[in-house]
C-alpha cells in the first residue's frame, strides 16, 4: 500500500516487463576553457522495475555527473551532448520543459547527494513538501496535504511534528530522511540516489540505507545508488556498475561482481578494502585517473592497468557480455573465462 | 560577462586575466600616463586664477575653454588630476595599513583585543563618514592636500579591517596553522609566515577599494568647500564651478571635463577590483 | 524568548547605545580640541556682516559663555552637553540668532528623510529584482546589455551624476526646476497644487540619489543570486518538478535577499552621506543643506546639532533593520 495509491506489482505502466529505465548511449560533456571533458562517455544500461543498481568509482569518474543527467539537471557548463534516457518508454532528454517539470518526482525522484544543503534554510519542511506535492497535484486540499505529509514523515521513522520545524533545527541523518521523504512522496518509478550517506557517521549510514531499502521495496521502485563506498553499495545493490573516467567498465550482478569481478579495475577497486578477517597491508592503486580533457587513446585504464598490453594503448575496447547480464568492456575478453591474477606494475606512465 | 582571454602565459594565468581586469588597468593606465606626463608639457601658470582670457568656450587656444576666473581647463585638469590621485593613494595607504594591521591583529591574537576592535570598528562603519568629517574638516584653519588625505583615511580603515580580519580567521581553521603551531611558532610567527602570504590578495584589493572611497569622499568634502582652498584638486574644481553658478550659466566646460575624469578614474577602479577579485580567487569561475 | 535571539538583541542594543555614546563624545571633543574660540570667531563675523549692530561685545560674549558654560572645566561641560541633550536642547543659531537648532532641524528633517527614504526604496527594490533576474540563466539579451552600463553607474558618485541631471533636465529641457524644495513664492499649504510643485522639485534629486544607487544594489544583488544558484537546495527545488518562477522566487531571491539587506545596513552611511551632497547640489531644504550653510558660515551649534541627529538617525535605522533580519532568518531565531 502507498500514499499515492499507484501500483506496487513491480510492473510498469504498460504493463509489460521491459525497462523501466534504459539509458543508451549517454554523453555529458563539460565546455571548459581547455576544451570539452567528457565527463559522461557513451554510457548505456538498462533497468528493470525494481531492481537496484549501485553505480562505483573514484572522483571524477562522472558517476555524479550521470546521476544529475538523468533528470536533465545538468547544469552550465555541462551539457547533455548525446544518447537517449528512456523512462518507461518515454524519451526524457526530449521532453518539453513542461513535460519533464511533471515527470519530475512523479515518475523519477533524486535524493541528491549532501542532502544536508539540499533543503531551502529559510522554508519550513512543511513547505516544502507542499509545494513539491502542490506541483504535481494542485487540487490537493489542506487537510489531505496534512494527513500525507503525516504520513510521508512517519513512512521514514521521523515524528510528523517535524513538519514545523526549519531544515537547521534537524540533525544530518533527519534531513537525509526528510528528503527521501520528499523524493518518495508521489511514489515514482525510479529513485537516483547521489551519495545519500557521504556526511554521516556509520550508524547513521546504516540507518539512512534501511529506510531508502523500506521504501524501496514498499513503492516496487527501481534505484540507481551512486557513490564510492564498494561495501555499502555491495550490501545493498542488486547490480553493480564500475564507471572509471567516464565509461562504464563493467556491470553485473553483484555476487559476480565481488566474487568474480573481469574488469582489473573492480578487482582492485575490491582489493583495495580492508578486510575485518584478514590481516593485510592496505593496497590501493597507484597513478590518476586521466584528464577527461585529454583523454589517452585506446583505453582509459590501460596507463594504471597491471595487465595492460599493447592493444590497450591503441583500441578503445566495446562492451561485452561475458555471462548472463554481466558486460565488461576490457580487452583481455572472450579470450579469458575469468581475471587472470594481478601484479601490479612497478611504475606507471601518465 | 567576461570575456576570458586565451593568451600563452605562463600557469593557468591566461584564462584567469579576464577582460575586466585588462579593462580595468588600462583606463587606470591611461589617468596615470596623463597626469604624469601631462604636467611637463602643459604650464601650471597657465591652470591659476587670471592667467587666460575667462570664459571661453572650447577651441582654439583652449582646447577646454577656460572657467570664468581665467584659468585654462585643459591646464587646470592636467594638474588637478595628479593631486586628487595623490590623495586618494596616500589615504588608501594610511587607511589600508591600517586597516590591514588591525585585522590582522584582531584575527591572530583574538579574545578582548578582537573584541575591542570589532566593536570600534562596527560602531565607527554604521557612522555617515561625511558627517564626521565634515565636523573635522570644518574645524581645520589650515588645510593642505596631505592633511586631508590623512583626515579621510582616519575613517576608511574599517572596512578592510573587517576583510582581513575575516580572512585570518577562516584561514586559522586551515591544517597548516595548526601544525605550524605544533611545531612550536609563535603567534607572531605564525601571522607573519604562514597567514599573511594568503591574506596579500585581500590586502591589496582593500587598498584598492579604500583608495576609491577615500577619493570619493575627498571630492565629496572638497566639493562642498571643505578642501585645501587653492590647490588644484578635482573636487575643488567643482567646488569653483558650483560657486560661479556654471550649471546654470551653461559653462559645460567648467564641470563636465572634472566629472568626466572622476567617472574614469572610478570605473577603471572598479574595474580593477571586480578583474582582480576574479584574479585571486579563479574559483568564482566564469558566469553562464 | 530563547537566549540565542536575547542575545543578539542584547547586542545590538548595546552596540546602538555605544554609537550614540561616541557620536555625542566626538561630537564634542572634536570641535573644543581645534585651536580657535569658536564663540569670538562667530561673534566677530556677526559684528563684521553687520547683523551684529552695536553690541557690547564682551558683555554678549560673557553672556554665551555662561550660558554655554564654555567658562567651566571641559568635564562640566561635557555633562552640561548631555543634560542639555536630554531636555533636546541643542543650542542656538549664530547666524538665525536666536533660532532654535532643534527648530531648524525639524523643519529640515522632513524633507531629508522623504527624499532619501523614496529614493532609497526605488533604487533598493528595483535594482534587487533587476539584479536577480540578470543572474538567473536564460536572463533576456536585452537585460544582458544592462550590465557594463550598471558598472559604469555605479561607480560615478552620485552627486556628480546629479549635476549632469540638473544640466540636461533642468537647464538644457527646463523640464523640471533645477533647485529647491518649493518656489520660493510659494506659501505652503495642505492642497494639490503644493503637492504637486514638491513632487516637481523632488523628481531630479531623488531620481540622482536612485540611479547612483541602484546598479550597485543590481551588482551586488546578481553576485549574491549567482552564490545562491550554486547550492544543492535550488538543484532539489528543480528535482522536485517546481516551475522556475517558483524556485527563483521562493528559493532564489528569498535567500539572496538576506546579504542584501546586510549590504543595504553597512551603506547606509555611504547612502546618507552621498544625499547631503546631492541637497547641497539642489539647494534642497533638507539637513544637507542645513549643514552645508552652517558649515560655510560657521554656525557651530548648528553642525554639531546636524551632525548628532544624523548619526543618531542613522544608528536608530540600523538598529531597525537588525531587529527585522531574525523576522527573515530563522537561523537567527532561535
Amino acid at each position: 500500500m502507498s500514499v499515492s495509491g499507484k501500483s506496487v506489482s513491480g510492473l510498469n505502466v504498460s504493463g509489460t516487463s521491459g525497462p523501466i529505465l534504459d539509458v543508451q548511449n549517454l554523453d555529458v560533456v563539460y565546455d571548459t576553457v581547455s576544451g570539452p571533458a567528457r565527463a559522461v562517455n557513451n554510457v548505456s544500461f538498462a533497468l528493470r522495475p525494481g531492481e537496484r543498481l549501485g553505480l562505483i568509482g573514484e572522483s571524477g569518474s562522472g558517476k555524479t555527473t550521470m546521476g544529475t543527467a538523468l533528470m536533465r539537471l545538468t547544469r552550465a557548463p555541462g551539457r547533455i551532448a548525446g544518447g537517449r534516457v528512456l523512462l518507461d518508454g518515454t524519451d526524457l532528454l526530449t521532453l518539453s520543459p513542461r513535460a519533464l517539470r511533471a515527470t519530475r518526482l512523479r515518475d523519477i525522484a533524486l535524493v541528491p547527494q549532501g542532502a544536508m544543503s539540499a533543503l531551502n534554510p529559510v522554508m519550513r519542511l512543511r513547505r516544502q513538501i507542499e509545494d513539491a506535492i502542490l506541483a504535481h497535484e494542485p487540487r490537493t486540499t489542506q487537510a489531505q496535504l496534512r494527513d500525507r505529509i503525516a504520513q510521508l514523515l512517519t513512512r521514514v521513522g521521523l515524528n510528523p511534528a517535524v513538519a514545523d520545524r526549519y531544515p537547521h533545527e534537524l540533525s544530518g541523518g533527519m534531513k537525509q530522511r526528510a528528503v527521501m521523504a520528499i523524493a518518495t512522496s508521489l511514489a515514482p518509478k525510479v529513485i537516483v540516489a547521489d551519495e545519500p550517506t557521504s556526511a554521516l557517521d556509520v550508524v547513521v549510514q546504516r540507518q539512512v540505507m534501511q529506510t531508502l531499502g523500506r521504501l524501496q521495496a514498499g513503492l516496487g521502485a527501481a534505484v540507481v545508488l551512486i557513490g564510492h563506498d564498494m561495501g555499502l553499495i555491495a550490501q545493498f545493490a542488486d547490480t553493480v556498475g564500475v564507471m572509471y573516467a567516464g565509461r562504464l567498465v563493467e556491470l553485473g550482478p553483484v555476487a559476480a561482481m565481488i566474487g568474480s569481478p573481469r574488469h582489473p579495475y573492480t578487482r582492485l577497486l575490491i582489493d583495495s578494502l580492508p578486510g575485518i578477517d584478514v590481516k593485510r597491508r592496505l593496497a590501493g592503486i597507484p597513478g590518476l585517473p586521466p584528464p577527461l580533457v585529454k583523454l589517452p587513446v585506446g583505453c582509459p585504464f590501460a596507463p594504471r592497468c597491471p595487465l595492460a598490453h599493447d592493444r590497450c594503448r591503441v583500441d578503445l575496447p566495446l562492451s561485452q557480455e561475458v555471462a548472463p547480464g554481466h558486460v565488461v568492456a576490457c580487452h583481455l575478453y572472450p579470450d579469458n573465462a575469468t581475471l587472470p591474477p594481478l601484479t601490479i606494475k612497478a611504475e606507471v606512465q601518465p | 560577462m567576461t570575456i576570458a582571454l586565451k593568451t600563452r602565459l605562463p600557469g593557468g594565468l591566461g584564462s584567469r586575466l579576464g577582460g575586466t581586469l585588462i579593462a580595468g588597468l588600462s583606463i587606470l593606465g591611461v589617468i596615470a600616463f596623463f597626469s604624469i606626463i601631462g604636467p611637463f608639457f602643459v604650464d601650471e601658470v597657465l591652470a591659476q586664477v587670471g592667467s587666460v582670457r575667462p570664459r571661453q568656450p572650447p577651441g582654439g587656444d583652449f582646447p577646454l575653454g577656460s572657467d570664468a576666473q581665467g584659468r585654462d581647463m585643459l591646464a587646470l585638469m592636467v594638474h588637478a588630476t595628479p593631486n586628487t590621485l595623490k590623495m586618494g593613494l596616500i589615504a588608501g595607504v594610511i587607511g589600508g595599513g591600517l586597516g590591514s594591521i588591525l585585522g590582522l591583529i584582531a584575527g591572530q591574537f583574538g579574545g578582548w583585543i578582537d573584541a575591542v576592535i570589532s566593536v570600534i570598528s562596527d560602531s565607527l562603519m554604521t557612522v555617515p563618514a561625511i558627517a564626521i568629517l565634515v565636523v573635522i574638516a570644518g574645524n581645520i584653519e589650515e588645510m593642505s592636500t596631505s592633511v586631508m588625505a590623512v583626515v579621510v583615511a582616519s575613517l576608511s580603515w574599517m572596512f578592510t579591517t573587517r576583510t582581513v580580519r575575516a580572512q585570518v580567521l577562516s584561514i586559522r581553521e586551515r591544517g597548516y596553522i595548526e601544525v605550524a603551531r605544533v611545531n612550536g611558532e609563535g603567534p607572531l610567527e605564525i601571522l607573519f609566515r604562514e597567514v599573511m602570504p594568503n591574506v596579500m590578495p585581500y590586502i591589496v584589493a582593500s587598498f584598492v577599494g579604500t583608495s576609491s572611497a577615500a577619493i570619493l569622499a575627498i571630492i565629496g568634502l572638497e566639493a562642498l568647500g571643505l578642501g585645501a582652498q587653492n590647490e588644484m584638486t578635482l573636487g575643488n574644481t567643482i567646488y569653483w564651478a558650483q560657486q560661479s553658478s556654471a550649471v546654470l550659466r551653461g559653462f559645460w566646460w567648467w564641470w563636465a571635463p572634472p566629472i568626466v575624469v572622476i567617472a574614469m578614474i572610478f570605473v577603471g577602479l572598479f574595474l580593477t577590483s571586480v578583474g582582480f577579485d576574479r584574479f585571486a580567487n579563479p574559483r568564482l569561475g566564469r558566469r553562464a | 524568548m530563547s537566549s540565542d535571539l536575547a542575545s543578539y538583541l542584547a547586542k545590538r542594543i548595546t552596540q546602538l547605545f555605544l554609537v550614540i555614546f561616541i557620536a555625542v563624545s566626538v561630537n564634542f571633543i572634536i570641535p573644543r580640541l581645534l585651536p580657535g574660540d569658536p564663540v569670538a570667531t562667530a561673534l566677530a563675523r556677526l559684528q563684521t556682516s553687520g547683523s551684529g549692530q552695536t553690541m557690547d561685545i564682551q558683555a554678549v560674549s560673557d553672556a554665551y559663555r555662561a550660558r554655554y558654560g564654555l567658562d567651566q572645566p571641559l568635564w562640566n561641560q561635557y555633562l552640561n552637553y548631555w543634560a542639555d541633550l536630554f531636555r533636546l536642547d541643542l543650542g542656538v543659531s549664530f547666524a538665525n540668532f536666536p533660532e532654535k537648532v532643534t527648530v531648524m532641524i525639524a523643519n529640515a528633517l522632513p524633507w531629508s528623510v522623504g527624499l532619501l527614504a523614496t529614493a532609497t526604496l526605488l533604487s533598493f527594490f528595483i535594482g534587487s529584482f533587476l539584479g536577480g533576474r540578470l543572474a538567473w540563466p536564460g536572463a533576456g539579451r536585452g537585460i544582458r546589455a544592462l550590465v557594463p552600463g550598471l558598472m559604469v553607474l555605479s561607480a560615478i558618485p552620485f552627486y556628480l551624476l546629479a549635476i549632469i541631471m540638473v544640466y540636461i533636465f533642468a537647464v538644457e529641457l527646463r523640464w523640471l526646476p533645477p533647485a529647491g524644495g518649493v518656489e520660493t513664492t510659494r506659501i505652503m499649504r495642505l492642497d494639490w497644487a503644493t503637492a504637486q510643485d514638491i513632487l516637481r522639485h523632488a523628481v531630479l534629486p531623488c531620481l540622482s540619489i536612485a540611479i547612483g544607487n541602484i546598479g550597485f544594489w543590481a551588482l551586488g544583488m546578481r553576485s549574491q543570486m549567482v552564490s545562491v544558484l550554486g547550492e544543492d537546495y535550488i538543484t532539489f527545488a528543480e528535482a522536485k518538478g517546481l516551475s522556475p518562477g517558483r524556485v527563483f522566487f521562493w528559493y532564489g531571491i528569498r535567500n539572496a535577499f538576506l546579504p542584501q539587506i546586510t549590504a543595504l545596513a553597512l551603506n547606509l552611511g555611504a547612502v546618507v552621506s552621498g544625499a547631503v551632497l546631492v541637497e547641497v547640489i539642489f539647494n534642497y531644504p533638507g539637513l544637507g543643506s542645513l549643514l552645508y550653510v552652517a558649515i560655510r558660515g560657521q554656525d557651530y551649534f548648528v553642525i554639531q546639532g546636524v551632525v548628532l541627529v544624523l548619526i543618531v538617525t542613522l544608528a536608530v535605522m540600523l538598529f531597525i533593520v537588525d531587529l527585522i533580519y531574525p523576522l527573515l532568518d530563522p537561523r537567527i531565531r532561535r
